[in-house]
């Protein structure tokens, strides 16, 4: 991929607190109360040297130098909690905590091997593990039903499937994209991909603080998606969900966009009659922080679950706007190496424990990242035997009669 | 101290490789060119180098696809040049590249001498590792392989380069300046350089580029023929329970005579 931007602002040297209070939002600084609710609802608060009321504060006082120099942006999984509860409603992980990352990442000493690996294979293959570019289409052929790609029929088509890259390469990721083509197919739905051409939408480099690579990542997704014509985007990534809805605008991206469990349960009726298939499973559901905090989104998913046949919902003590972080977002998910040499707690395992204790023997989520962070939890703590983590397109797809 | 990187594209093997028409070249549009892993460490350990002693750092390969990205992001690292052979008809076999660079060095404005030249020990097109001995040969001066880190004092007029051989035994050598390395690998992984840094040096800075002179040299080894692996299907995949499985092991074992 070429290094070239249209949109991106490049790197910037001096920060100052007048540089910062210019920024989108930057005001936003001054009007923080500093209760600590922020600190106290962040699930790495308790670990970071400067948690954000702190940073706020340190910022306001002029002690920038300090922030950019402290690691503690590192342990920001941008969960949104800490926005979701602020009594002032600054806009925390959406405009203020992006715009010092994407600072202390400039004055990153080192960026931690693993995610400087999946920073640098995102830029060169557009999907963090590395795999070949070229091969992102590949699960297509065992999908068990025909996947129409759009390089090779360009026809107009209504939905355009974005379908990212931990479901288009991961092994259980891609048990998400055969089942989504499946649903697909069931409804009837007119659906294409880009196929080898789509790259990462690139939202978790931007908020690990790569926001140069994001703008060359959504440089290159905007170009492919103008040669298109279609209705709506569907995406299974919750992240380029995000991304589309609230970064891609202002590279001038202005199509409707739905992630697969909205789009799903806004088609509920149509579906209804196919799910036949009794599956007799105690289900637990695991609110991501993108779909559910960030943007509301709590209830398609549940009624997506309630409506198969011999689906028994259960609740965690820790749901919808209360739900605990993964740990994946904003670059957490390639921190994982990182934060154990720092002796923090796996903020999966600390999740998977709640879902454990629910008795449920199915956690159920919605965001690509979470099947193998959840599956490497419940190993880790030895619950692989009596609890299993599916999306819920999976579960939706198993109700399919044959 | 004054260090010049030698850096080179090599095919991207995480992409599929083509065998070309002639059946004996790779299909080198088919394929994505990377930087050589190992130069990049040649890099990483120059510009750690000069972390430590200052001097500068200037980094040279002959032009091919994508090599101006990787020329940028040199100097967006802070490589305090970058350079580009041009005009030379690709590829050029090891020993040519040696004569190639040894007679086209000089012609770089301010350039010659340097202290140290560094560049990966070896190549994914380049196993024996050829360029950088051949290219000590041509500038006489000392050549040392297969480097994972080098010691320095400002002024000293030599360095010492550390090496690792099978069974965790470490040797130094004292070499003396001018010298050229092959690295294996730096003393740390190749640093990160976000894209907005990169993308800034692509602005401001700039790639400089120097003329090849004809290199009048035929390749001694000629590729006969180039194929991809061929399936043999020779495996025998035993299935069944553990005790059955074991069992067969054991006679296919007993029956090679091999217990």
């Amino acid at each position: 991929m070429g290094l070239t931007s249209a949109h991106g602002a490049d790197a910037q040297t001096a920060v100052t607190l007048e540089t910062l209070l210019e920024a989108p939002g930057g005001r936003e600084l001054l009007s923080c109360i500093q209760c600590g609710t922020c600190a106290g609802t962040c699930p790495y608060g308790d670990v970071m040297d400067w948690p954000p009321r702190r940073i706020i504060g340190m910022l306001r006082a002029g002690l920038i130098e300090e922030v950019l120099a402290s690691e503690s942006l590192l342990s920001c999984v941008t969960c949104y909690a800490c926005m979701a509860k602020c009594p002032r409603g600054l806009r925390l992980t959406d405009l203020l905590l992006p715009l010092v990352k994407e600072q202390a990442f400039l004055h990153l000493p080192e960026v931690p091997a693993e995610l400087q690996k999946a920073l640098s294979n995102t830029l060169r293959y557009g999907n963090p593990m590395g795999e070949s570019a070229r091969k992102r289409s590949a699960w297509a052929a065992t999908g068990g039903v025909p996947v129409r790609v759009l390089a090779q029929d360009p026809r107009p088509v209504d939905v355009l499937w974005f379908v990212e890259c931990y479901t288009a390469y991961h092994p259980r990721g891609q048990d998400n994209c055969r089942a989504t083509a499946k649903l697909f197919a069931a409804l009837g739905t007119d659906v294409a991909i880009l196929g080898h051409e789509e790259k990462c939408a690139g939202e978790c480099a931007r908020l690990a603080g790569e926001t140069g690579l994001f703008d060359t990542l959504m440089d290159a997704n905007l170009k492919v998606l103008g040669k298109y014509e279609y209705a709506r985007l569907v995406t299974s990534g919750v992240h380029a969900y995000d991304a589309f809805l609230h970064e891609y605008p202002r590279g001038g991206f202005d199509q409707p966009v739905e992630h697969t469990t909205t789009y799903f349960a806004s088609r509920l009726e149509a579906l209804k009659p196919r799910l036949t298939k009794k599956l007799g499973y105690t289900v637990t559901y695991h609110d991501s922080c993108v779909l559910g905090r960030h943007n509301g989104i709590y209830e398609e998913p549940r009624r997506l679950l309630r409506a198969i046949p011999g689906v028994k919902l259960v609740e965690m003590v820790h749901n919808r706007i209360n739900s605990i972080c993964c740990g994946g977002g904003g670059g957490g998910m390639w921190l994982d190496t990182y934060y154990k040499a720092k002796g923090y707690e796996r903020l999966a395992d600390r999740r998977v424990r709640e879902a454990v204790a629910t008795g449920a023997d199915v956690l159920a989520v919605s965001c690509p990242y979470e099947v193998s962070r959840f599956e490497d939890a419940l190993k880790v703590l030895g619950h692989d035997k009596q609890m299993v983590i599916r999306d819920v397109v999976e579960l939706l797809a198993e109700a399919l009669e044959g | 101290m004054k260090i010049l990187v030698l850096m080179k594209m090599v095919p991207d093997i995480v992409e599929e490789l083509e065998v070309a028409p002639d059946g004996k070249s790779l299909d080198l549009d088919a394929a994505r060119p990377i930087v050589s892993e190992s130069d990049d460490h040649a890099l990483e350990q120059a510009l750690l180098l000069k972390d430590r002693l200052g001097g500068s750092v200037v980094t040279l390969g002959v032009a091919s696809r994508d090599l101006d990205d990787v020329l940028f992001t040199a100097l967006a690292k802070g490589s305090d040049r970058a350079v580009k052979v041009e005009g030379v008809e690709q590829p050029l076999g090891t020993a040519a590249v040696a004569v190639l660079l040894a007679e086209v060095l000089p012609a770089v404005p301010g350039l010659m001498p340097v202290d140290l030249v560094v560049t990966g020990c070896q190549a994914i097109d380049d196993l024996d590792g050829l360029v950088a001995p051949f290219l000590a040969e041509k500038l006489g001066i000392p050549y040392v392989g297969v480097v994972t880190g080098v010691e320095a004092k400002a002024g000293e007029g030599r360095v010492t380069v550390l090496k690792e051989y099978a069974g965790g035994v470490r040797a130094r050598y004292a070499v003396t300046l001018p010298a050229v390395l092959g690295i294996q690998a730096a003393e740390k992984p190749p640093r990160y350089v976000p894209v907005a840094k990169v993308r800034a040096t692509m602005k401001t800075g700039k790639i400089e580029t120097v003329a090849a002179p004809a290199v009048g040299i035929a390749p001694a080894v000629e590729v006969l023929r180039m194929t991809k692996p061929e399936a043999a299907g020779q495996a025998e995949m035993l299935e069944g329970d553990p005790e059955a499985v074991a069992s067969k092991v054991a006679e296919i074992l007993s029956a090679r005579g091999l217990i």
